[in-house]
């Protein structure tokens, strides 16, 4: 039976609903893991741990906390000094590791690809090695291609020609190629540029709103913890769990003061993004349209701002006194007039952060408020959110 | 063993020969080598026609060089210039590779910064570019310093001195040990040669040397 | 200049036993056979070195050594010892001729890029297919730089080998030696010269057309498409 559940987070600007449904694929547990090397350091130490199935969880924290060393071990890239390492309720040290490894996605850093081989035939190459057919392995490649957002045109280039951000995609259509439950994914963004990052993160979190993988991700940016994980780990130097919890528990209850180090001086601010904005209050806003005249418009001006719309009612920017100084009264209304900036608070998705920040980010103090058709339908002010977030308090809300 | 004792005088003078014979060529290859590869790292022209025909050169066996030199230039068959003229060819082929990929290595930064200091391009060159790329050149001229010292017994095969005679000699008469001296004396002047090169190396790049 | 071309340009040279093509044939078997043979015993050598990163000192440091050997002294030494006859100086060849090939093979796996390598572990790759799907595709430029420098070698050597009783070209110059007839020996010098020249374009040609292209540097032109 499928069970049906949409739960919704807004994190900054992206918008995010995912279902799950309950599966037994993909259950990843650490029973008592240690890692040794041979010099004596301790990478892991009795780690005790459960992946969530279907979910995306994350393990960060400072170099050598051990975070990538336990990755490794799920697929026996690295094999533990103690402890079992169990998927689905099989140890993977009675696995033939290649063969355990071709039904496990594995994405790295720098993506990896083979530069002797065309793209297509970099993501062909697990179904290959799984004994399918070259003509199928390649269709499937094709098919994939397009899941990561590659133009079709990609597939006969090599990796060399590729940018960066390109090359980490077809690693990941690499990695999905056999549709395995398990996608391991270290530190696969680090060495893209923050733009590109951005993007790649938003693609991950679409991916996974249609794939519902069992998600491992390695980082050591806490940011990217927060905003793709439904679990985080965070691990202490030494190879220690210091936490493991939703980022909301991470942000609101750090279990200790590394951990809340770790998560940063903002984290209050950050916390932000897990509070819906259901007792804000919204409130007037004078509004134009493009093509009304300039006379219209000065006459709306409330504390000396007017935010102007388009035909379909969507916010295009704001007219002050200023911009309108010297404008003939019966000239309409254009682009080239408005004065754009600000971000928008979706009334209907958006939390208490993208409230406080539309009202901040606003030139003219009233942040923008629009429906989820992206339709006008008031304003919000610093104020106001503040106001809210001490009733919040006081009530007792617990940040979900 | 005996024979080695009894003819020390004999494997005396080799050596100088062919110490001679092996480390001249080097010498010349190289203050021939620097300009050119200097010219090669500097415009892309100069480059791809120098490392062509450098290619080229040393694509030829050393033996056909020093059999067809003597028409080209005059010499007399037997003349060992024709084994020091074939060797500075092989050494400038290998070198100017060596310098112009050095040269070109030097990080930009550094060549800036000295030209703001005000150096001029001769004493920048001088000062600051060559000795940067020295390591390279280095082993450059470890390899061609080996390389040669294996290539003047060839030369014995018409009839120059140097450990070759030993070989020939050797071969000539059946006589095993001759041969195997000749062997053992040329691994052994290759090693030394070698070593000191390394050790002028590092003398020479005292940066290079210190560690953190 | 008339000494260079009297004997090249002279047809009777041209045919029978001792002719050109016949010598020439003989230089290319002799080159092929030494090639073949140091092939089979440097290269896996040299890769199994480079793919478990186990001994790479050791197999530098014979290389050097096997590379510092004089030609001359080995063959004729082989020789003395072996018997005249077509074996010991292929012998000697083709044990001159492994440095390169087992330096080109270590050098080569080495310089995979160990991301690359690690990946081709994470897909699922057995040590066997890592090797040979991935390692050696990569590594094949500087094997093939093994191989031309090898052939070359081997080129160079066959020719001196003609002093040791060896056909080939070098034969041109070794008789033309004794008879004091410098036309022939130059003529000879010659053909060993345009040989050496022309395998190493074909090797070079053969390297092309061997090597992917996806490993062949990469000119940006005008920028990398997002």
């Amino acid at each position: 039976m499928l069970e049906r559940n949409a739960a919704v987070r807004c994190c900054g600007y992206c918008l995010r609903q995912y279902r799950y449904d309950r599966r037994d694929l993909g259950v990843i547990e650490f029973q008592a893991v240690t890692k040794r090397f041979d010099d004596g350091t301790v990478a892991v130490d009795e780690l005790n741990l459960t992946v969530d199935p279907g979910r995306i969880t994350v393990f960060v924290g400072p170099s050598g906390c051990g975070k990538t060393t336990s990755l490794r071990m799920i697929n026996r890239m690295i094999d533990a000094t103690s402890g079992a390492i169990l998927v689905d309720g099989k140890d993977v040290r009675q696995s033939d590791p290649p063969l355990l490894r071709r039904g496990i996605g594995y994405v790295i850093q720098q993506a990896g690809l083979f530069p002797h081989r065309t793209v297509l035939d970099n993501v062909a190459t697990v179904p290959v090695l799984a004994g399918w057919s070259r003509a199928k392995a390649r269709k499937r490649a094709e098919e994939l291609l397009e899941t990561v957002g590659l133009p079709a045109s990609m597939a006969g280039r090599y990796p060399a020609q590729l940018s960066g951000g390109q090359q980490q995609r077809v690693g990941v259509a690499r990695a999905l190629a056999v549709d395995p439950p398990v996608l391991l994914m270290d530190e696969p963004f680090s060495a893209v540029d923050p733009v590109v990052r951005e993007d790649l993160q938003t693609e991950l979190l679409r991916l996974q709103g249609e794939l519902d993988k069992t998600i491992v991700f390695v980082t050591h940016d806490i940011d990217e913890a927060i905003k793709l994980g439904d679990k985080v780990a965070v691990f202490r130097t030494g190879g220690i769990l210091a936490q493991y919890d939703k980022p909301s528990e991470l942000l609101a209850r750090p279990a200790d003061d590394f951990v809340s180090n770790f998560v940063g001086r903002d984290r209050g601010y950050r916390a932000l993004g897990f509070l819906t904005a259901s007792g804000l209050t919204v409130g007037e806003i004078a509004s134009v349209r493009l093509g009304d005249t300039a006379g219209d418009a000065r006459r709306k001006l409330s504390d000396g701002w007017v935010v102007v719309v388009d035909e379909r009612k969507h916010p295009c920017g704001w007219l002050s006194a200023d911009r309108l100084s010297g404008v003939d009264e019966q000239a309409a209304v254009d682009a080239d007039l408005v004065l754009s900036g600000g971000s928008l608070y979706d009334t209907e998705h958006g939390s208490l952060r993208s409230a406080l920040d539309a009202a901040l980010s606003s030139p003219s103090a009233q942040g923008v408020a629009v429906n989820g058709s992206g339709e006008l339908v008031g304003s919000v002010t610093a104020d106001e959110v503040l106001r809210a977030l001490a009733a919040a308090r006081t009530a007792g809300e617990v940040p979900q | 063993m005996t024979w080695v004792f009894d003819h020390l005088g004999l494997l005396g003078d080799l050596t100088v020969t062919h110490v001679y014979l092996s480390v001249l060529p080097v010498l010349l290859g190289l203050v021939i080598a620097v300009p050119l590869g200097w010219a090669a790292s500097r415009w892309r022209p100069a480059r791809a026609v120098l490392l062509t025909v450098s290619g080229l050169l040393y694509t030829i066996p050393s033996l056909a060089l020093i059999v067809i030199l003597p028409a080209l230039i005059s010499t007399k068959t037997l003349d060992p210039v024709n084994v020091i003229i074939t060797l500075t060819v092989y050494t400038i082929a290998l070198l100017v590779r060596s310098i112009a990929d050095a040269l070109s290595s030097v990080p930009p930064t550094v060549v800036a910064a000295a030209t703001a200091i005000g150096y001029r391009p001769f004493k920048r060159f001088v000062g600051v570019e060559f000795p940067l790329a020295v390591p390279v050149v280095v082993a450059g001229l470890r390899v061609a310093m080996v390389s040669n010292i294996s290539l003047v017994s060839v030369g014995a095969l018409i009839g120059i001195a140097g450990y070759g005679q030993l070989f020939t000699n050797g071969f000539q008469l059946q006589f095993v040990t001759e041969i195997v001296t000749g062997i053992v004396a040329t691994l052994l002047l290759a090693l030394v040669a070698d070593l000191l090169l390394q050790l002028i190396g590092r003398l020479v790049t005292p940066w290079t040397r210190v560690g953190r | 200049m008339n000494l260079l071309t009297s004997w090249l340009f002279d047809p009777t040279n041209w045919s029978g036993p001792t002719g050109v093509p016949a010598r020439l044939l003989e230089h290319l078997w002799y080159t092929a056979l030494a090639l073949a043979i140091a092939i089979v015993i440097g290269f896996p050598l040299g890769a199994l070195v480079g793919h478990t990163k186990r001994g790479g000192f050791v197999l530098v440091g014979a290389a050097n050594v096997l590379r510092a050997l004089p030609t001359v002294g080995v063959l004729t030494l082989v020789v003395l010892l072996a018997g005249i006859g077509l074996v010991p100086p292929i012998a000697a060849l083709t044990l001159l001729a492994i440095p390169p090939i087992m330096a080109g093979a270590y050098a080569g796996i080495g310089a995979v890029e160990p991301v690359v390598v690690d990946a081709a572990r994470g897909v699922g790759m057995r040590e066997r297919e890592v090797l040979f799907q991935v390692e050696i595709p990569n590594a094949m430029p500087l094997i093939f730089g093994g191989v031309r420098s090898a052939a070359l070698q081997v080129v160079a050597t066959a020719t001196i080998a003609a002093y040791v009783g060896l056909g080939g070209l070098g034969r041109y110059v070794f008789d033309g030696l004794a008879l004091h007839d410098y036309p022939q020996m130059a003529g000879g010098a010659i053909l060993v010269a345009v040989l050496a020249v022309l395998v190493e374009l074909v090797l070079t040609g053969v390297q092309r057309l061997v090597v992917s292209p996806g490993l062949r540097p990469v000119r940006t032109s005008g920028g990398i498409q997002r």
